[in-house]
């Protein structure tokens, strides 16, 4: 037995200990919003949180996990209005929508460790995600509005005002 | 939710009163149209409850293209309901919902906008003559707004709700009046995509997310020499690992293409897999294994020597006998590349006796059921009335899941045990097993008179052939238009001009890959006519405009690019600016891209102009993210590794070694969409083929390096 929290919610696994984390998430718990794309860590569609870090699911045995505090696309808001959330819908960045859970993890990292992403920073800290319909283009803009949206939301705790000045 | 039988359809639609269901050709009720389509199935779009709620039914399955809003959003227009009111629901292939459940070849609205408006204009106006005959008013002191009809002189309303019992009675109008398209309150502006915020917070389900009480798993080892077939297995080993329920041969079948793998079932995917990799099977390669592209596309070169299979004569190419000087040749090669949709190929299936039920992510719901345009359901091997297909939101498609082998495949596993089975390809199976884009070769050659016009252009196609390999039974010794795709119907002004094709045989499984042929045939034709232009000392724009005397699509698109792009500033030294353009089945777009030389010598892509002829435009923003996305799959396949097969097998796995474009490589993007009227076109591949050489013309244009093949490294131009 493997003791998970997963979005704050403590699981018990009876599972051979080196599945990967992705499987256990996905097949066991049942939490579908985390993604296989490549099972080797290239693609980025299996990103979680792991005690707050990006890390690819695929390739975590969920043994590593035990223990640990997960946090998966389903646990990332209550009501799907993170920062980053809000500024994917605001600009309507997903196509298919397959990677964006991935995207949207590896962002919100981004964006808790630097509140001010250059284009750089943003190309450099989301490299190891891929949106195969290629919507990078709005990744990278939906990411500075999500700043914007971070630091109202920081200042007034008013998300749904700053949505509205947000120049797109 | 959805009936399926048709005589259900009906009784709701006249008898019972508690919903009304308008469509394209209703028969045999109270509801009678054969305005709209004069044959086929009556294909209901809208459902109307007397409880208020309003459904309207998308028939084309959602992969990133957009139609879960745009196929509800021209109905909605006309029906005066807005996507805020309405549930949308996407068909699963269902009888009465007709043959062309499918997406493919950017058909979706190109072939439906009209049909669609008027579904909702008829609809709208049968409403109206309900509430007005309530009233005992005339019908056109009313109109209809969000789903309500309004008495104008009283402010009276009714909603279309309350209207049900006595609309059933009334006839749909056999011509509706269709909105002049000022009063547009949907189409052509920037409206939210519904799917959206199901995409952010993980709640959309793809195929490969289903989940069914008491489900089993299911991972399958098949050849890794292509077309190899299973010839006999021992699965002692894996039948030890705790979990695993059984091992058992299972078919592929696409097209021509039939072999035989080794299904591993088990009670998880990873215990499957890890299972998979005990199996101890013995492969029936058929020669198959000394198979190498490096050698095929030395035969292909040969071939280009055969005359091959006419395709277009026009004038007399073949008797100009221009003097050598006044003519120039070029060969130019593409590579195969793998569809590498992010949700790799899945699918669920439970048989239940001769009854089978199947989950999955395709693009062709009704092919599956049995209700389609061709007869692969049979493969299936259960009868179209005992299919039901539950169709989910796609995680790409690319045209790979225009084929259903992964769903026959699924189907023949879970006729080996009674609970539901989930078959998951993994990313290597998805990569190494094909069907890819064919590579494709081209021998160009053109000339020009002693004034220096160009009158004649010959272009020869030699490649396998799509067709060929997904209908067995196609005649090789006629051409297969897919392989020519376009190139005789450019509309330059050329008097003589030649396009044929020579046939290559082909084990390697190939299939439609997003624009099609026209994903390679257009940088060949394309870099090509550039190659023309500098032979005549001429700007590569002015040259293609003086080959469009006329007036055409292409000719208006290309005056807005040059000003779009600004084609006529200079650019600094080291900065270099190509074009192309590509009309064919799906649309028409052409591109400007800009390129810098960097002081190492590499290029980089700066910037890309791209104009989209689209007639009618119903959500401008999402144009916008499919053309971008267009830009940067082309720009994958024009820069990145193809797909190469040494021994036999396929030499990439994953994306480690079939890389795609990530987000530091993506050049800025400006989009202009005409909407001028006229026909309609398509907007999911058009953005693909003019980008290739439009980079490739670029690179020329500021190195003087000519490339004549895909793919190419730009830190070596």
């Amino acid at each position: 037995m493997i003791s998970l929290n997963v979005n704050q919610k403590t699981y018990q696994v009876d599972v051979d200990p080196n599945m990967p984390l992705l499987w256990v998430i996905r097949d066991i718990i049942g939490l579908t919003g985390t993604k296989y794309g490549c099972g080797v860590a290239q693609c980025g569609a299996c990103t979680v949180h792991l005690n707050g870090e990006a890390v690819r699911s695929c390739v975590t045995k969920v043994s590593r996990a035990g223990g640990q505090k997960i946090v998966t696309i389903e646990g990332l808001s209550e009501n799907n209005d993170h920062p980053a959330q809000l500024a994917w819908q605001q600009i309507d960045v997903p196509q298919c929508g397959y990677c964006h859970s991935g995207q949207l993890m590896s962002a919100a990292v981004l964006l808790r460790e630097n509140p001010n992403p250059t284009d750089e920073d943003i190309d450099e800290a989301m490299s190891g995600n891929i949106c195969r319909c290629g919507t990078y283009l709005r990744i990278r803009k939906a990411i500075h509005i999500a700043a914007e949206i971070q630091k109202t939301k920081n200042n007034t705790g008013q998300i749904k005002n700053a949505v509205s000045r947000v120049e797109i | 939710m959805i009936q399926v039988s048709r005589r259900r359809f009906i009784k709701n639609a006249g008898g019972a009163g508690i919903a009304l269901w308008l469509g394209i050709n209703v028969r045999g009720t109270t509801i009678i149209t054969t305005n709209i389509v004069e044959s086929g199935n009556f294909t209901p779009y809208i459902l109307v409850e007397s409880g208020g709620g309003i459904t309207i039914f998308n028939t084309k399955p959602e992969m990133g293209q957009g139609t879960f809003q745009s196929i509800p959003a021209i109905i909605a227009e006309e029906f005066e309901v807005s996507l805020e009111q309405v549930s949308i629901k996407n068909t699963n292939g269902e009888k009465p919902f007709g043959n062309r459940q499918r997406a493919g070849g950017s058909s979706s609205i190109r072939t439906n906008y009209t049909d669609l408006r008027k579904v909702g204009a008829s609809a709208k106006e049968v409403f109206i003559k309900a509430a007005s005959a309530r009233w005992q008013v005339e019908a056109y002191d009313c109109y209809a707004e969000n789903g309500k009809v309004i008495h104008k002189p009283t402010d009276r309303t009714f909603a279309y709700g309350e209207l049900v019992a006595d609309a059933s009675k009334l006839e749909l109008p056999k011509e509706p009046k269709l909105k002049d398209p000022k009063d547009f309150k949907i189409l052509g502006k920037m409206a939210k995509r519904p799917d959206v915020p199901l995409k952010t917070n993980g709640s959309v389900q793809f195929g490969i997310d289903v989940q069914v009480p008491g489900m089993l798993y299911a991972t399958v080892a098949r050849s890794p020499v292509i077309g190899g077939t299973m010839k006999s297995f021992d699965a002692s080993e894996a039948m030890k690992i705790p979990g695993v329920e059984k091992v058992v041969p299972v078919e592929r079948i696409m097209g021509r293409y039939h072999s035989v793998g080794v299904a591993v079932i088990a009670n998880s995917y990873w215990t499957a897999l890890k299972a998979r990799k005990t199996l101890k099977i013995e492969w029936d390669n058929k020669g198959y294994e000394n198979f190498n592209t490096e050698e095929y596309e030395k035969h292909l070169h040969e071939l280009s020597n055969e005359e091959g299979l006419i395709d277009k004569n026009i004038g007399s190419v073949d008797s100009l006998n221009l003097p050598l000087a006044n003519t120039i040749e070029a060969f130019y090669e593409t590579p195969m590349v793998a569809h590498h949709t992010l949700e790799p190929m899945n699918c669920v299936a439970q048989v239940r006796g001769d009854q089978v039920e199947i989950w999955t992510s395709t693009q062709v719901p009704s092919s599956i059921t049995g209700n389609g345009e061709n007869d692969v359901h049979k493969y299936i091997g259960f009868t179209p009335d005992n299919i039901k297909l539950h169709s989910t939101f796609i995680g790409g498609g690319l045209g790979r899941r225009l084929n259903v082998d992964y769903v026959i495949e699924a189907v023949g596993i879970a006729k080996n045990v009674s609970q539901p089975v989930k078959v998951v390809w993994s990313r290597e199976d998805t990569t190494e097993l094909g069907p890819y884009r064919p590579m494709t070769f081209s021998q160009l050659k053109g000339g020009f008179s002693e004034e220096g016009k160009l009158i004649s252009f010959q272009h020869k196609v030699i490649s396998p052939s799509f067709q060929e390999a997904m209908t067995p039974g196609f005649d090789i010794k006629k051409v297969d238009g897919t392989m020519v795709e376009g190139i005789g119907e450019q509309a330059y002004e050329i008097p003589n001009l030649k396009t044929s094709y020579v046939r290559a045989d082909f084990h390697v499984p190939v299939a439609a890959w997003r624009s099609v042929t026209s994903s390679t045939l257009a940088f060949c034709h394309e870099c090509f006519i550039d190659e023309l232009a500098h032979k005549a000392n001429k700007d590569p724009m002015n040259f293609r405009l003086e080959l469009l005397s006329k007036p055409s699509d292409l000719k208006r698109v290309l005056l807005k690019t040059r000003d779009f792009s600004r084609w006529d500033d200079p650019l600094p030294k080291n900065r270099g600016r190509g074009m192309a353009q590509w009309e064919f089945f799906a649309g028409l777009c052409a591109q400007v891209v800009e390129v810098t030389v960097q002081p190492d010598h590499s290029i980089k892509v700066d910037k890309v102009f791209a104009v989209i002829d689209l007639g009618e435009v119903v959500n401008p923003d999402n144009v916008k993210n499919q053309v971008e996305g267009a830009v940067v799959m082309a720009l994958g396949a024009a820069i990145k590794p193809g797909i190469t097969i040494k021994d036999g097998k396929c030499m990439q796995h994953n994306f480690y070694d079939s890389p795609l474009i990530r987000i530091h490589e993506v050049p800025e993007v400006e989009v202009l969409i005409l909407a001028e009227g006229g026909k309609v076109k398509g907007v999911g591949e058009p953005g693909l083929p003019a980008f290739a050489p439009a980079l490739a013309n670029a690179i020329f244009a500021v190195t003087g390096n000519r490339i004549r093949k895909m793919p190419f490294d730009l830190k070596k131009v």
